[in-house]
Parts: C-alpha cells; sequence; structure tokens
C-alpha cells in the first residue's frame, strides 16, 4: 500500500504489496518500520484527541485539593460530592432538564414538519416546489444567527422572551434546511411504483405516506434525529440571547454562569462540564454507525 | 380506462397534486418563513437606518457602514476581529489538512481497529464547544493546569506560561483549540473519499515503478478534491461565526485586550452589550457584512472546486 513518507519507499516492495486491501502476503512478512511508525502516530493522536476529556471525567471524582497537588492524578478514592454541588447547589439539575426539553421538542418538530415538506418535495415537478426547495436549501449554507436582532423582538412581542418555546420554534425552524435536504434525497430513491401501486389499492395520498413512505425512511430519520440533537443541545448563541431567567436556562448558558461564580471549585466545574457532555456520549454509543456514516455522506457516489 | 391513461402519461414521476403538495409543504414553510427569512429580511434592512435605542429612527443610507470604519472603538476593533477569524480559518485549514490527512492516510491503511480510531478523533468534534473552551481554559491554567505541569515535568520550564493571559498566545490558543476540536470531520471525510478511489489507478500506477510519495501527489491528492472543497467550505464557515470557543477562553470582551475577540463577539457586545444609543443600527451593519462575506466567499469557494474538479476529469 502507497505511504506518505517519501524516504521509506523501496519499489520493489510496493509493486509485491500493491493490493492495498489484500495486504496480506505483506502483513506475513511481519513487523515493518512503516506500520510501527503509522500505529505510533496514530496512538499519539488519539492520546491528544482523547486526553482532555478524559482528564476533564476523571478530575469531577477527586477534589479541588487534588488537583492542585497533583494535576494528572487518578481518582484513587472518588468522590461524587462535586456531582452532588453542581446537580444541587449550582442548578444543574434545572438546566440539564431545560436543555433535554428543549432539544427533544425542537428535533421533533424540526423532523416532522421536514418529513412532509421533504415528501412534497421528492413527489412533485413544479417550479413551486423546486424554489421552496432551493429556499430552504439556501439556509445550510447563510449564517442565519446572525438576524438575532429581529428574532429577539418578534419574541418579545410575543412575550416568548425567556420561554422554552422560543428556543423550541426557532431550532425547529432552523433544523429544517438540513432536515429536508437529507429526507428529500431518501424519498427520490423510493421507486415512484410503490405509489402506484398503493394508489392502486385505494389508499390517498396521506396513507401513502404514512403507510408506504415513512417506514422505509427510518434509517434517514435516525440520521436526522441524530444531527439536529447534536447541534440543538450544544447551542450556546441562542439561549444567550433569547434567555434572560436562571430559571429557564439551558446548559451551555448555565455553564457560563456557574464558571462566573465557581472560578476555583475545580471539581464542581469538570463535574458540571462532564454532565453537559454525557447525553451526547450516550447518544454517540447508541448510534456511532449513523454519526459515521452521516459526516461522510454524500462521499460515498 | 383511457382516461385513466392519459393521465398517467401526463403525470409520470409525479403522485402529488399540487394542493396536497402544499399541506404537506405549509408547516415547514410557515416555521421557516417565521423564524428564519423575516428575521433574517428585517435584520438586513435594520443597518440601514439610524437607531435611538430600541425605536427606528430616519433611514441613514450608508451611514452605519461608514461609523464602522471611521469611528472608534470600531475603526480598531473590527479589522482586530476580522483579522482573527482570518487566523482562525488558515489555522483550522492547515491543520485539518496535514494532521487531519495524515491521520485519514494512515488509518486508510489500517486493517483493525480503525473503527476505534475514527471514534476516538471524532469524539471532541461532538462535544459542546463551550464546554470544550472552558475544558481547555482550565488546561491551560497557570494556576494548577495540566499543561504546565506536563511542560515542567519535562523540563520545558521555559515553555509553562499563563497561555490565556498572554496577548500574544491567547489567539493562537483559540487557534488550536478550534483545530483540535474540529479535525475529527476531516479525518472521516478524507477516510471515505479515500476508500472510494479504486485500487486498480494505484496498482497501475505503482506497476510502473512510480514512487508512493508521486502516487500521493499525482493520484490521491487530486482525488480528494471533491473532499478538500467540502472541508474548506465548512471550514471557512465555521471560523467566521466562532463564538462559542473564543468566548469560552476570552469571554465577551476577547481577553486579554481584544486578542481574541472575533466578528461575531463583536457583533454580540455592539448589540447586547454596549449600551451605545445607535447599537441596533451599528451591530446589524456588522452583521450585513458578515453575512454577506460569509454567503459570498462560500458560493465562491464552492464555485471554484466544482471548476477545479471539472478540470481533473
Amino acid at each position: 500500500m502507497t505511504s506518505t513518507t517519501p524516504v521509506l519507499t523501496e519499489p520493489a516492495i510496493d509493486i509485491e504489496s500493491a493490493g492495498p486491501s489484500e495486504g496480506t502476503p505483506r502483513r506475513k512478512r511481519g513487523f515493518s518500520l512503516k506500520d510501527a511508525t503509522a500505529s505510533t502516530l496514530l496512538w499519539v493522536y488519539a492520546l491528544i484527541s482523547i486526553a482532555p476529556l478524559l482528564l476533564m471525567v476523571s478530575n469531577s471524582f477527586r477534589t479541588t485539593q487534588e488537583m492542585a497537588s497533583s494535576p494528572l492524578g487518578l481518582p484513587l478514592a472518588p468522590t461524587f460530592s462535586s456531582y452532588q454541588k453542581a446537580w444541587v447547589t449550582a442548578s444543574f439539575e434545572t438546566y440539564f432538564v431545560n436543555s433535554i426539553v428543549v432539544t427533544v421538542a425542537s428535533v421533533l418538530l424540526s423532523t416532522a414538519v421536514s418529513l412532509l415538506a421533504a415528501y412534497a418535495f421528492a413527489r412533485t415537478k413544479s417550479k413551486l416546489f423546486a424554489t421552496i426547495e432551493a429556499l430552504f436549501l439556501s439556509g445550510l449554507m447563510l449564517p442565519v444567527y446572525l438576524a438575532i436582532l429581529p428574532l429577539f423582538f418578534l419574541l418579545d412581542s410575543l412575550g416568548m422572551i425567556s420561554n422554552l418555546w422560543s428556543l423550541i420554534l426557532v431550532y425547529g425552524a432552523l433544523g429544517i434546511p438540513f432536515s429536508t435536504f437529507v429526507l428529500a434525497s431518501f424519498f427520490r430513491q423510493l421507486p415512484i411504483e410503490l405509489d402506484e401501486a398503493a394508489r392502486l389499492d385505494g389508499a390517498g395520498a396521506f396513507t401513502t405516506f404514512f403507510r408506504v413512505h415513512l417506514p422505509l425512511v427510518r434509517p434517514a430519520i435516525a440520521t436526522v434525529i441524530v444531527f439536529r440533537f447534536v447541534p440543538v443541545w450544544n447551542d450556546f448563541f441562542y439561549p444567550l440571547i433569547l434567555i434572560r431567567d436562571q430559571k429557564a436556562y439551558t446548559l451551555p448558558v448555565g455553564i457560563t454562569r456557574f464558571f462566573g461564580e465557581y472560578q476555583t471549585d475545580w471539581a464542581t466545574l469538570f463535574a458540571g462540564l462532564t454532565l453537559a457532555t454525557i447525553p451526547l456520549v450516550v447518544l454517540f454509543l447508541l448510534a456511532t454507525k449513523q454519526i459515521v456514516s452521516g459526516l461522510t455522506a454524500g462521499m460515498s457516489k | 380506462m383511457s382516461a385513466t391513461n392519459t393521465r398517467r402519461s401526463r403525470h409520470t414521476g409525479i403522485t402529488l397534486s399540487k394542493r396536497t403538495g402544499l399541506v404537506f409543504v405549509l408547516p415547514a414553510l410557515i416555521l421557516f418563513a417565521v423564524f428564519v427569512l423575516y428575521p433574517l429580511l428585517t435584520a438586513l434592512s435594520y443597518s440601514f437606518f439610524s437607531w435611538t435605542g430600541i425605536v427606528r429612527g430616519d433611514f441613514s443610507v450608508l451611514d452605519n457602514y461608514v461609523t464602522l470604519f471611521t469611528k472608534l472603538p470600531y475603526r480598531d476593533q473590527v479589522p482586530n476581529a476580522f483579522f482573527h477569524n482570518v487566523l482562525l480559518f488558515v489555522g483550522a485549514m492547515v491543520f485539518q489538512n496535514t494532521v487531519g490527512l495524515g491521520l485519514a492516510v494512515l488509518l486508510h491503511r489500517l486493517k483493525r481497529f480503525k473503527r476505534f480510531f475514527q471514534t476516538i478523533f471524532t469524539l471532541p468534534y461532538l462535544v459542546s464547544p463551550l464546554v470544550v473552551g472552558y475544558l481547555w481554559s482550565l488546561m491551560l491554567s497557570p494556576l494548577f493546569g495540566p499543561v504546565n505541569f506536563i511542560l515542567k515535568a519535562v523540563g520545558l520550564d521555559a515553555l509553562a506560561q499563563p497561555w490565556l493571559g498572554n496577548p500574544a498566545t491567547a489567539i493562537w490558543v483559540v487557534v488550536f483549540v478550534t483545530a483540535w476540536q474540529w479535525v475529527g470531520f476531516p479525518v472521516l471525510l478524507y477516510g471515505a473519499a479515500l476508500g472510494g478511489i479504486p485500487q486498480e489507478i494505484d496498482e497501475a500506477a505503482s506497476l510502473d515503478g512510480t514512487t508512493s510519495w508521486q502516487r500521493f501527489r499525482e493520484i490521491t491528492f487530486p482525488l480528494l478534491t471533491p473532499a478538500i472543497g467540502t472541508v474548506s467550505v465548512l471550514t471557512f464557515i465555521g471560523a467566521m461565526e466562532a463564538f462559542a470557543i473564543p468566548y469560552a477562553l476570552g469571554g465577551s470582551q476577547g481577553s486579554p485586550a481584544g486578542a481574541t475577540d472575533v466578528l461575531s463577539l463583536l457583533f454580540y457586545r455592539t448589540a447586547f452589550e454596549s449600551g451605545a444609543s445607535n447599537a441596533i443600527g451599528t451591530s446589524s451593519a456588522i452583521a450585513t457584512l458578515l453575512f454577506v462575506f460569509i454567503f459570498g466567499v462560500a458560493v465562491f469557494i464552492t464555485w471554484f472546486m466544482r471548476k477545479a474538479e471539472r478540470k481533473l476529469y
């Protein structure tokens, strides 16, 4: 197989081991310097990539005094008191529940309306629908967060500032470009004969959609849900501006407040950061396949 | 019978009437129009008026834009913040296309543990940028941050310093932390692109006696162009919109002394923290310029990469 290191290349070896995926003849030859270098580099970067996150979790089980004396020590006598402090005293319980409510509701909202719209885009051929689809798609490239001032005034006039509904509706709307984009391409792959067969059996447009198409695009729905969950859960900009009441803070805004108040209480800070990350790790473990294939969607054409 | 036949042929590929289609599209369209489209169009108009608090005054043509480039503090802050956004873009591009591409190539050759490494490299990408920023601010703390501790432990005491307190290093911390978080994406994307390159091409070239570096440069790299284009566009948009990581590392003021300031922070400060009477006018001018710049360049990169691709095939 090819190598990026020009110095180590010996053409004779490369010709023999030219089949990259059937690299068995080469592997049999045993341990090569190239392989060793490659795996060393991978492990080194893996460490750079994961160490800060591991440290975050490990330090959340230690006390601030322990961290001061040995910054890299292991939690040999793990304590959960920082979690209790972050969860109860620092109101993480409230932030966490708010974040869950906002994320789940807005992802369901954007997925539901996008499913309907994407179906229409895939099953119509008029200019009107092509225009609406293009309009939605442009939202993928536009820095829409810059429209925050009019949005603030709009929600203010509706009396919805500091109300979780404001975030749910805004995130719901912001999810439409990505969700319709993914879902429409899936609906387009479904053969039109399906529709014709369903119609011949007397099903109307809505029955066909719910009974025939919806079950078939389930993998796409999973991808859309996972990929909207992450940015909504992590978003900091909208709640920073739209939520003025601490009771309605979501986790990211709660954390900024918390970092001001608990500056020197490192153990609690690490526990708070870990709490904000746990749902994402759970999601990642549940949906690694969707995440990896989704991030590279369109590349395998 | 003949009636249904003509209907069929006229409607090939269409099974929804316009009216039914509209019923399907309407919920999304209303939501998008009210919470995205309307604010977006209104925001652009804001920048052409002078404001007193939240009361809109006269149409002021380009006054707000002129203010940005002639009056203090904007005259200094706008170029300073913009320069940091550019640094962020360039830094992240360099990191992703050297470290990211390198890791993808190494992973591509790997038979086992591939998924394991992919997972580890991608994890930071999923964590909230705000959490990432705060986490690194603790890591780099001069008090008892692990980074300085490690530097001292290996005898590099001279390098240990208050990374975020020093204006000369603070912006590079922002660049590094951003690149660190993003690198998993190009690793996956380049990995998928490498997997899509037919092995026969590589084999044929190697039979011709080319070195592996030559093959990488002449075959693999050009075939990665579409993936590099995607990474470029997304990195550009991400770098220009950067907000949470600089906020976590330098606060809304871009501390120390504006060393970590970026345009989104400047916009946020001007609109919500400055207390200036024409805050809405000025901040809307910043937003509009940024908006036009991001959209314009993103479209240009996409067009340019398409052209480069067409040249290749």
